[in-house]
């Protein structure tokens, strides 16, 4: 393989990468603080990039003013807002009423609660996919990076999303903000003690991570196709993703993201019939070696 | 009880009676016939829900009875598995009386089905499902193949391309069975035509990102990238070819099943100029219009070719059944074989002995937005292909049943 098309590939798979990076990081977030190993968040991305969808193409008819579209710089930050509340109202009316118990149980509500939003998305929408159409134009077309004609939109979902990812990385980990919360898990009674309100951190923190997701869902959109069973499609690789990442590390699931992307890209051009199927053949080795995976805490 | 009621039950009840005293006759006092297909999966969009609704019009329009026996449709879920499909169909069979299967989109419940049916002595029309498998070495009894096949889906998008210059050849293929399937047909009309195949990658079947494949093909130096895959491989495929700009530069991409609902959710700005074979098209004529927006108001969406083949093929089998006076099964199927089709779906079809229904298809090509009037103004027919041209001569095929 010549080196341009060693680049290449690169980039490729540093597009997929930065989205099990985004994905697993919300992940690694509801784990690390919450113990909840969240099932929805598949589902949660796909309801982003349906409310982007929707709020593009439906919700002015809906609302009488058949000339409204909801643009994607506002579905950038409407989806990620609308279904973060979705995930609290998910976490203050079922979740917590789980914590006592073990995680298996949580496991299995969030399982269920995506199984119901795909059945009734599925019910609505075209299974094979709806194409998002509202791409703004200064992120239509392709650029010539040297070595491949790369599209503008994808350039700009890379750069966002790493940006994104170490913004998140660095409030958790580098400020008071961050430590309170690492705090408040270690030991919530303290922290209450110092007037914090600890259920309400909770909250927050997993309505944070499901907006992660759906900012993913979102500049997915115009990349695949929006469909019912997109976040279906890509959790049992995400979930594979935080696992060899160590569940539960931040940086963890931001390096193993991207480099599991990456690895993937190569893959589909060296041993394609093996694309699918690298990420958990790693996993295997990964955890027979590293059983708390690459970044965790050894135990 | 009303009076009216009370009418039509007596009504009922004498039509039931002379129904009895007939000559002809429909075994189990009615006809049934099982959509047995997906309901909640990939293939939901293209055959599905729209598949039922086109059995029940075409059972409503041909009276709601046949023989003086009702016509009554049930349908199914195969939810895309072989044994699934297999246990519906053996309990339809064997314990509901059901006297024929439409439907079946999924080469591998196509293919366990008719082999099923058949032995219980039950007509199948396989209305969905891709692999001439179906006609071939596989071929049975009851089995009849009714809307297109790997065969004939290359033959027009190749030969038009080949002929229009496109002569080397990469593909883009879903690595199972179907997917061979497709790309060895492909490269046979290719290479029949004087054109030349570069080679090909296997893809995984539901990969999300194409991107990685399509700059290989792209690298290749081929005229031509051909997706031996179907609906959302399909859907990504040419998406993301589009986004990098493979066609912009001068390639070409050629779907070699590519189905209505497919384009509609491609969007015409992504899929303008693909062109591919279709057995439909619901805006061709002024029959395909009429009877096309009738289906829209019942199912808020325009027939793809398979929905339109299940309403044409039970019409037949059930103007099979009056002609032969009976619903069992071999003097249904010599009924069929002998009968020639025409409707708004077929002109002058007619079934082989090997199951195979052989039509004319079509050419089509995508629209572009500013071509396009309406919602679903999405194809032009660029040209037809002879039913003999499209599909396999009776001489060359592998059905055991003609030997």
């Amino acid at each position: 393989m010549s080196l341009n098309a060693i680049l290449a590939q690169t980039m490729l798979g540093l597009s997929t990468g930065v989205f099990y990076a985004m994905l697993s990081l919300g992940l690694a977030i509801i784990f690390g603080l919450l113990n909840v190993i969240n099932f929805a968040h598949g589902a949660l991305y796909m309801l982003g990039a349906f409310v982007a969808l929707i709020g593009y193409s439906y919700l002015g008819p809906w609302l009488g003013f058949d000339d409204y579209h909801m643009g994607f710089w506002t579905a950038l930050i409407v989806a990620p807002l609308v279904v973060g509340i979705f995930g609290m109202l998910i976490e203050r009316f079922l979740l917590r009423r789980l914590y006592a118990f073990d995680h298996i149980y949580g496991l299995l509500l969030t399982f269920g609660i995506a199984l119901i939003l795909q059945g009734i998305l599925s019910n609505y929408f075209n299974i094979s996919g709806t194409a998002y159409p509202a791409q703004p134009d200064v992120l239509s077309g392709i650029v010539n990076l040297g070595f491949m004609y790369f599209p503008k939109y994808r350039l700009f979902a890379i750069v966002f999303s790493i940006v994104v990812c170490f913004a998140t990385w660095f409030v958790i980990e580098r400020t008071t903000l961050g430590s309170v919360l690492r705090a408040g898990v270690e030991n919530p009674k303290l922290v209450e003690a110092f007037g914090i309100n600890v259920p309400r951190m909770v909250t927050l923190t997993f309505g944070f991570g499901v907006a992660l997701a759906a900012l993913a869902g979102v500049l997915a959109a115009p990349i695949y196709s929006v469909s019912p069973l997109m976040g279906a499609d890509l959790i049992i690789t995400v979930f594979a993703v935080v696992v060899i990442g160590g569940m539960g590390s931040i940086l963890g699931a931001i390096v193993t993201g991207l480099g599991l992307g990456l690895v993937q890209g190569l893959t589909q051009a060296l041993y394609p019939p093996a694309a699918n199927t690298v990420i958990f053949f790693i996993m295997v080795v990964v955890l027979l070696i590293r059983p708390a995976g690459l970044f965790g805490k050894e135990v | 009880m009303n009076k009216s009621l009370l009418t039509a039950a007596c009504t009922a009840g004498l039509m039931a009676f002379s129904g009895a005293q007939a000559a002809d006759q429909a075994s189990n006092d009615s006809v049934k016939i099982g959509v047995l297909t997906d309901m909640s999966g990939v293939y939901k969009a293209i055959e599905g829900p729209g598949a039922v609704i086109a059995a029940q019009m075409a059972a409503d329009d041909f009276g709601g009875q046949v023989l003086g026996a009702p016509i009554e449709i049930v349908s199914a879920d195969h939810q895309n598995k072989a044994d699934v499909a297999s246990s519906i169909a053996r309990k339809w069979i064997d314990q509901n009386h059901v006297d024929m299967l439409v439907g079946m989109d999924n080469s591998a419940v196509g293919l366990a089905v008719q082999g099923l049916a058949s032995e219980k002595n039950t007509i199948t029309i396989n209305t969905g499902a891709g692999s001439s498998e179906l006609t071939e070495s596989q071929c049975s009894k009851y089995g009849i193949h009714y809307v297109y096949d790997t065969y004939a889906l290359p033959v027009g998008t190749a030969t038009a391309i080949v002929k229009n210059g496109g002569k080397k050849w990469f593909f883009i293929t879903a690595d199972y069975a179907f997917g061979h399937s497709l790309r060895d047909n492909t490269s046979r009309v290719v290479k029949e035509l004087g054109g030349e195949v570069l080679g090909s990658i296997e893809a995984p079947l539901s990969s999300t990102d194409f991107s990685s494949y399509l700059l290989q093909a792209s690298g290749s130096g081929a005229d031509v990238i051909g997706l031996a895959n179907a609906g959302g491989d399909t859907v990504n495929s040419i998406k993301q070819a589009n986004a990098f700009g493979i066609v912009e530069r001068g390639q070409k991409l050629a779907g070699m099943l590519v189905f209505l609902t497919d384009v509609k959710a491609l969007g015409l700005d992504t899929a303008k100029g693909l062109e591919f074979t279709t057995a439909f098209y619901w805006d061709r004529n002024d029959e395909s219009r009429k009877w096309s927006q009738r289906f829209f108001d019942k199912h808020g969406a325009m027939p793809t070719m398979v929905q339109a083949g299940v309403y044409s093929s039970v019409t037949h089998y059930l103007e099979a059944i009056r002609a032969a006076g009976s619903d069992e099964a071999a003097p249904v199927r010599k009924q069929l074989g002998e009968m020639q089709l025409n409707d708004f779906f077929v002109k002058n079809g007619k079934i082989e002995a090997n199951g195979l229904m052989s039509h004319d298809m079509y050419l089509a090509q995508v629209k572009t937005p500013e071509e396009s009037k309406s919602d679903w103004d999405l194809l032009n027919i660029v040209s037809t292909i002879p039913a003999e041209k499209a599909y396999i001569a009776l001489s060359d095929s592998a059905c055991p049943l003609l030997k």
